[in-house]
């Protein structure tokens, strides 16, 4: 789609349903490239840069993935020079010096609004790769596929996003992006972790039904999915409450017992305490095929950007 | 006659119906300070038929342009504008929400991008008028307290 090309990728919230349907489809087209089954060389000669200002070697591999699976190519400073940078240049001097070297910039950051900031200051296309607790639009749209992907579409699916819904940037930029479905929402957090009202507020005003609640159990066997997240330490100032939260909610064989067959379960992994090891053994088990999912998912934008046919 | 506490301006502009209290925000937002050439006169608490208690700012001598002054509508969305030449209004105006706010608010996300020494404006999108609510255009989160973030 000629819309696509030169397109920064900086919000989910920037894609109508009709261009994430469009990535999707692209991305389904890319799995046996991304699984070496197929050979594609439609981005040799470009160059894409990889700004990782923070740490995240999993969306920094399949970036470099996606890229080398279409012929293209990657250049990325290591975190001592990311450091020296921060410490020294400005972040919009950073970028102006790095659209020389490229044709696309990816960018991680730990200050919200980076991303947006950085494609001010070129005219290269920027991805966002996650900026502080801000957006990762890439995790979202590799989210989508793999519901989209495991059920054959989205459209009448009910999913619960289940674990800290507070801080989880992850859940929020997905329930913005499955607004534009029809599908049927659940929140289920224990207290303190609950979606921000602003997120609830938009849902409703989307007409999107919606459940909130603390009871996993309840609500198991009604769902096509059940998206879970780690409850973050870090995020407790103090141990005694994080180990209040911290299990409340674990997904085993026997919660598992009841669902509906073709119930899919996906978390953003890495994981914890949240999915016992038992589960992955059953067809419920979705979260690695999400993991391998970041790159058709990445190749499919990256091709896009570029001026790829979807 | 109602007695008044400051006389009529001859020629310049009259901001009335400010919401009591934020009269020097509203200074601060157009950018009036010390070094001005002309008398500025501020009214604080002043009784207002419409809404109890109000504040008004008079500049002497200068006209500013009614479309600046829509900043202010971010803090006093129901001030009126006078212009006044010769003693007469001579043109009225409300001021307008504008649909964006940049650089003139601080966003109150520490960790936004803004806020860190980088060579950019904030900027607020408008999402609604009444009530306000205010969207950084970097960081996506809503500005809570609008005065208190007037830079």
């Amino acid at each position: 789609m000629g819309g696509f090309t030169g397109r920064d990728v900086l919000s989910i919230s920037d894609f109508s349903r009709k261009d994430m349907e469009v990535v999707l489809k692209a991305a389904k087209k890319m799995v046996p490239i991304a699984r070496g089954e197929k050979s594609n060389r439609s981005l040799e000669g470009k160059i894409l840069s990889t700004l990782f200002f923070e740490p995240s070697t999993r969306t920094r591999l399949s970036f470099e993935s996606a890229m080398k699976r279409l012929g293209g190519d990657v250049v990325a400073f290591g975190p001592i020079e990311a450091s020296s940078i921060v410490k020294g240049e400005t972040l919009a001097d950073t970028i102006r010096m790095v659209e020389s070297y490229s044709d696309a910039i990816v960018i991680r950051h730990p200050q919200e609004g980076a991303a947006r900031l950085a494609a001010e200051f070129t005219e290269r296309p920027v991805i966002n790769a996650g900026d502080g607790a801000g957006q990762h639009p890439t995790q979202t749209f590799l989210d989508l596929f793999t519901i989209w992907n495991g059920r054959g579409g989205i459209d009448g699916a009910k999913i619960a996003l289940v674990g800290d819904l507070k801080y989880g940037r992850t859940v929020h930029s997905l329930t913005y992006a499955l607004c534009n479905f029809e599908v049927d929402l659940t929140f289920v957090a224990p207290p303190g972790l609950q979606m921000p009202r602003e997120v609830v507020e938009h849902v409703r005003s989307q007409g999107i039904p919606l459940t909130i609640t603390e009871d996993l159990t309840k609500v198991v066997p009604e769902l096509d999915v059940l998206y879970i997240t780690r409850i973050q330490r870090e995020r407790f100032p103090d141990p005694q409450e994080y180990a209040k939260v911290a299990g409340t909610y674990r997904v085993d064989n026997a919660l598992l017992r009841d669902t509906r067959k073709g119930l899919v379960v996906l978390h953003p992994l890495p994981r914890i305490d949240e999915i016992a090891p038992e589960v992955d053994d059953t067809p419920h088990a979705r979260y690695f095929e999400q993991a391998f999912n970041g790159v058709p998912v990445r190749m499919a934008l990256l091709s896009l950007i570029f001026g790829g046919a979807p | 006659m109602r007695d008044l506490k400051v006389t009529p301006i001859k020629n310049g502009t009259v901001i009335d119906h400010i919401p009591s209290g934020m009269a020097l925000k509203v200074l601060q937002v157009l950018g009036i300070s010390g070094n001005v050439t002309s008398t500025v006169s501020v009214l604080i608490h002043v009784p207002s038929a419409k809404r109890g208690w109000k504040d008004i700012v008079k500049v002497e001598d200068r006209e500013l342009n009614p479309k600046e002054l829509n900043t202010i509508a971010l803090i006093a969305p129901d001030a009126t504008i006078n212009i006044i030449r010769n003693y007469n209004v001579a043109e009225k105006h409300t001021v307008a929400m504008p649909e964006r706010a940049v650089g003139i608010l601080r966003c109150g996300n520490p960790n936004c991008i803004t806020n860190s020494r980088e060579p950019v404006e904030s900027a607020f999108l408008v999402r609604s008028k009444s009530p306000l609510r205010l969207v950084c255009q970097y960081c996506d989160r809503e500005l809570e307290d609008v005065p208190a973030h007037i830079t």
